[in-house]
């Protein structure tokens, strides 16, 4: 490819993404900004370098102490090593191709259904393009690249909840590496990617990624607990959560790196950023209130894991609302997270009888699809929303396009992630023998003890 | 000579303690162990899901005594130990074939 069409490639790459960014954050119409006018702004800049940095921390250390002390004590490294190893792949595969399958614009036109609207081309590979001055909206590209990288990293990542104690280090590498290629980085490009991306075309409002995260990992957990099967023991063995103080570290880091990940997707430092922190706090302290009061009410006992578990669900449903929501929204979207995820965690899955170990379903599946839905009602302003809808758009209407969006989601993920299961099983096997899981991950999968005390 | 082993409640370990030095016991041991009785355990509750906890912490304390002095050291222990609920512990009494202290050899009631 000669430099001048790679140069090309990129001019057109940032206005397309210049512009569906600012449709994203509803500041300013898209003509009015052309890739040419495009200066850096320090402010933005320093800004989404800070929040880069949120959004990894909230997969290492976050995650990986919520989900550690949520395991056996003879599991705690492999949880950890789970979480860690997927962050080091992910990175590199983001920058061998997944950066250009995501947000790669090639062929994409608004209203066109055709295959760039499923998935991003190739031209993006290895980075192909990004220089020092290279910029997408208001910040340098290896800012918003590597922002972007840290989404990517930590969806596979929530997914390690649904099967831990259970799943072979290998297979769980190779079933990775193919979900984020064949679900996530499709997802990823048919919602953010702008104008003739699929479910942005659709106008599914997802400001922070309820589907694309959320939903995505959650509907991966189920059907991986579900193709895996139990652990042995469960329901009848005792599988008590072996260091609460790990798990509400953990849960506390994540509402802090969500800062990062809801405030950091308006891709500046302006009013919609302080408005998608604001709704963050108010959602996520409303969401492990109710969590805490219901379980109190019904158990006898406010619980640690109930009301940092509460947190994660309301962190989860304020994410696709978070750029339009109002701190009404927030309040109710966080409650009902609360409710909703309580009631699938404690209820629902005891009657399903599926062993979705760490509740990766309950919270980011049901909590992912109660904020997507919930997203279409309190982005209007008569709902206390901040969103400025298009003519002509009902309340009714976004909540129908909102539900298509989530069914599309279920769907793709769902037809996907049980296909990528089948073959790994067939290639590696999906699950470590009986005396493997007797003996505990850390021993049997990387020869080492959490603990030698 | 006895050995007087007492599964007692961990938080009576240092009342039990005192009690004992108080008459002039001089040495004991003390194991952290987990077991039940008629109180049998407790349940514990995470997100809805109920395990009962079968064993509960306990801790196992041995006096080794010469005969004469056997029970007034279990009367002690009966005494400090008693919190008057279910799960207070029991005492089970051993004959005790032999004792010898390592440093200078004596063996017998010398070496308790």
């Amino acid at each position: 490819m000669s430099h001048l069409i790679k140069h090309a490639l990129a001019n057109a790459y940032k206005n397309t993404i210049g512009k569906g960014l600012l449709v994203l954050t509803g500041l300013l119409s898209p003509s009015l900004v052309m890739a040419q006018d495009a200066v850096l702004n320090s402010g933005d800049t320093a800004w989404m370098l800070t929040a880069t940095a949120l959004v990894l921390f909230m997969t290492i250390p976050g995650l990986s102490l919520f989900y550690a002390g949520m395991v056996r004590s003879k599991n705690v490294l492999s949880v950890m090593m789970q979480c860690f190893a997927i962050t080091c792949m992910v990175s590199i595969l983001w920058v061998v191709y997944g950066y250009s399958m995501t947000f790669d614009v090639t062929g994409m036109e608004q209203g066109v259904v055709n295959f760039n609207s499923f998935v991003g081309g190739f031209s993006r590979m290895f980075l192909e393009g990004m220089e020092v001055d290279s910029l997408v909206y208001a910040i340098p590209e290896s800012v918003f690249m590597t922002f972007q990288m840290t989404f990517a990293i930590i969806t596979p990542a929530l997914i390690v909840g649904a099967f831990a104690e259970r799943m072979k280090f290998s297979a769980m590498l190779l079933f990775m590496a193919i979900w984020v290629t064949l679900v996530y980085f499709p997802i990823a490009h048919m919602v953010w990617s702008g104008n003739g991306g699929l479910l942005w075309d659709w106008g599914v409002l997802d400001f922070a990624g309820g589907t694309v995260v959320h939903i995505n990992a959650g509907i991966a957990g189920l059907i991986a607990a579900i193709m895996l099967g139990k652990r042995k023991g469960y329901p009848t063995t005792a599988m008590m959560p072996h260091n609460l103080n790990f798990t509400i570290i953990g849960a506390g880091m994540l509402w802090v790196g969500w800062f990062g990940f809801n405030a950091g997707s308006a891709v500046a430092a302006n009013g919609t950023a302080g408005m998608a922190m604001a709704v963050t706090q108010i959602a996520t302290a409303a969401a492990a209130l109710t969590w805490m009061t219901i379980e109190w009410l019904s158990h006898g006992k406010p619980s640690v894991l109930g009301i940092a578990t509460g947190a994660v669900a309301g962190l989860v449903a304020i994410t696709p609302a978070s750029g339009t929501a109002g701190p009404i929204g927030a309040l109710i979207i966080g409650a009902a997270a609360g409710l909703g995820c309580f009631i699938a965690s404690v209820k629902l899955k005891k009657a399903m009888g599926y062993d979705d170990s760490l509740d990766v379903f309950a919270v980011h599946g049901i909590g992912g699809i109660i904020g997507a839905v919930l997203t279409g009602v309190f982005a209007f302003p008569q709902f206390g929303g901040v969103w400025s809808p298009a003519e002509g758009v009902t309340v009714v209407g976004q909540v129908v396009t909102q539900i298509k969006g989530v069914g599309f989601t279920i769907l793709y993920t769902g037809i996907v992630t049980v296909i990528i299961l089948k073959v790994v099983d067939l290639v590696v096997g999906l699950r470590v023998t009986e005396d493997q899981e007797t003996e505990g991950l850390d021993l049997s999968m990387h020869n080492e003890r959490g603990y030698n005390l | 000579m006895k050995l007087v082993s007492a599964i007692i409640k961990p938080f009576k370990l240092d009342d039990v303690r005192e009690a004992l030095s108080a008459i002039g016991i001089q040495g004991m041991t003390v194991t952290e162990i987990k077991g039940f009785g008629r109180q049998k355990g407790h349940t514990e509750l995470y997100r809805g899901a109920e395990y009962v906890v079968d064993f509960l912490p306990k801790v196992k304390l041995e006096v080794a005594v010469g005969s004469d002095k056997v029970d007034e050291v279990i009367a002690v222990i009966v005494k400090a130990a008693n919190s008057g609920k279910i799960g207070d512990g029991k005492i089970f009494v051993f004959d005790l074939a032999q004792a010898v202290r390592i440093r200078t050899g004596e063996t017998g009631n010398d070496a308790l």
